[in-house]
């Protein structure tokens, strides 16, 4: 069963107390926007096979959302944050790199 | 083996002809050869949809210069993991064109292709457990009946006719009535996809099986090969029919598909006597239960709500699949389960598949069958062999295509059929 440490409350949370919400990181489409734009923010996934952002609800705990970084082809969690980072954090980064030495970031940190 | 003799006509005179001869002559149903350097058609994936994409690409227009490749074994994946339900009762227009398509191509498929498939139109009936479902379900038959598939509204009492076992007073969600198709069933999974195959075969097409698809090489925005862990393999067109990875595979192809993977469940009982000779789908509790030949209780569940590539899912969704059924039927209460499995789904936005062209010239999906795949097999093939030999859809596929996430033309089966499907 999935165990997600809640990084607002500390909790370890099993997967019954916790309420998915999908991709993380996902930049919502302002109001000039074009059609390829708006369909990609709401339906164009990653769906990557490996290391995963995703978003969590600690829904039966302290109900806020927060962030997971998880590999989908092994269920192996590399730690979790809160939801205000924009990119993953570095010590996140770090455990990733840990666990995956040939996995890089897809983003750019400003 | 390059290429085996003809499996020869099943029949009862070959059954006494080998028995004859302590069943020395079988042969393999289909040949294992080694992949050429080209073919017309690649397909990628040979479970029942790919199979059946190539079976009809052949049978109806007449393209047998086909490969159908495999990273695993044939079959198995969703098509060997699959709860066998077959059913057309689906409230949207072009859903049930297919899917009832479908579910004529099964009544006759055993003839057609001389398997026998063990089709079994016992029956189908979706329980309504609150007084949505009941509007819900009712507007469904009428609908249904509007697009010419018969499904009819069962009363309580009805319903526990034919469900014997079926407890329609539960103290949470008593049994409130019932969608009811009569055309609807089973069908041995393994044996739909080893049909195909077998059929394929003899056509003359390659069945290529541990064979990965590790690149898609593209020129000038059409394809070219794909590049296989045994070799590279050119082609003029190119299918995915590969579910649970079809984002991995458009990926190599450099597109991007509206499709997240995730694990759906099923478990098996021990075998008991005969019980129940309909399938019971309960949709509020989320589960759904029927009788597989040899006796087994046969259990589907809902999905997990995470992206998930392992192929097991969650326990919580085992207990909470099964606590659902024992309120309905109090008399599995003690039944022990014997097997337990997952399977990757590809789920759209929409609960409806995608048969489309992409932005890669000769190179076509057919995916996000979701959670209800295995029912479609025929009507998926039959559209998807329509798409790939004129390279535009006809009017099975038409609806289903990517473009209608841009477009907002949603094919919305997710209330119908969001868990159970």
């Amino acid at each position: 069963m999935l165990t997600l440490t809640c990084p607002y409350c500390g909790i370890r949370a099993e997967e019954t107390e916790l309420h998915p919400g999908g991709e993380a990181h996902l930049t919502r489409v302002g109001p000039q926007g074009t059609d390829e734009e708006f369909e990609g923010y709401l339906f164009a996934r990653k769906n990557a096979k490996g290391v995963h952002f995703e978003r969590w609800r600690h829904a039966y705990g302290c109900g806020k959302w927060f962030l997971a970084a998880r590999c989908t082809a092994t269920l192996q969690v590399f730690g979790t944050y809160k939801a205000q980072n924009a990119h993953p954090p570095a010590e996140i980064v770090e455990a990733i790199r840990q666990a995956r030495p040939d996995w890089n970031p897809d983003w750019t940190t400003e | 083996m390059s290429d085996a003799p003809r499996s020869g006509r099943y029949s009862v005179f070959a059954i006494a002809r080998q028995a004859l001869r302590q069943h020395s002559g079988w042969q393999r149903a289909w040949a294992s050869p080694a992949p050429r350097d080209r073919y017309q058609v690649v397909i990628v994936g040979a479970g029942g949809h790919g199979l059946a994409t190539a079976y009809y690409l052949g049978k109806n227009f007449g393209i047998t210069d086909v490969a159908i490749i495999e990273k695993g074994w044939l079959g198995g994946g969703n098509t060997g993991r699959n709860t066998t339900i077959i059913r057309s009762n689906y409230l949207q227009d072009p859903s049930a064109a297919i899917y009832d398509k479908a579910l004529k191509l099964y009544e006759g498929l055993s003839q057609e292709l001389n398997y026998n498939v063990m089709f079994s139109p016992r029956g189908l009936i979706m329980l309504a457990q609150t007084e949505h479902e009941v509007r819900g379900y009712k507007r469904t038959v009428y609908a249904n009946n509007l697009q010419g598939v018969s499904t009819e509204w069962v009363d309580a009492q009805r319903l526990k006719e034919l469900v014997p076992i079926i407890n329609i007073d539960g103290p949470r969600y008593p049994v409130l009535g019932g969608l009811y198709q009569a055309r609807g069933g089973t069908a041995r999974h393994d044996a739909v996809a080893w049909g195909y195959a077998r059929a394929c075969s003899d056509m003359g097409m390659h069945i290529i099986q541990n064979c990965e698809v590790t690149g898609v090489e593209t020129e000038g925005g059409q394809v070219r090969a794909v590049n296989t862990s045994k070799g590279r393999i050119g082609c003029d067109k190119l299918a995915m029919v590969v579910a649970g990875h079809s984002s991995q595979l458009a990926e190599m192809a450099g597109f991007r598909l509206p499709i997240e993977s995730v694990a759906l469940q099923a478990l098996v009982s021990e075998p008991i006597k005969p019980c129940m000779d309909v399938v019971v789908m309960a949709n509020t509790v989320h589960g759904y239960l029927s009788q597989s030949d040899k006796g087994e209780m046969v259990i589907g569940g809902g999905t997990d709500g995470f992206n998930n590539f392992t192929q097991r899912g969650s326990w919580q969704h085992v207990e909470e699949t099964v606590r659902a059924l024992v309120e309905t039927f109090p008399m599995i209460s003690r039944l022990k389960m014997l097997r337990q499995w997952g399977g990757i789904v590809d789920m759209t936005g929409d609960r409806s598949p995608i048969l489309s062209t992409t932005p890669v010239g000769g190179i076509f999906v057919n995916c996000g069958w979701g959670t209800g795949g295995f029912k479609a097999i025929p009507g998926s093939g039959w559209a998807m062999a329509e798409l790939v030999a004129k390279g535009s859809p006809g009017p099975l596929a038409a609806d289903f295509g990517l473009n209608r996430f841009r477009e907002g033309r949603f094919i919305d089966e997710s209330v119908a059929a969001g868990v159970a499907h």
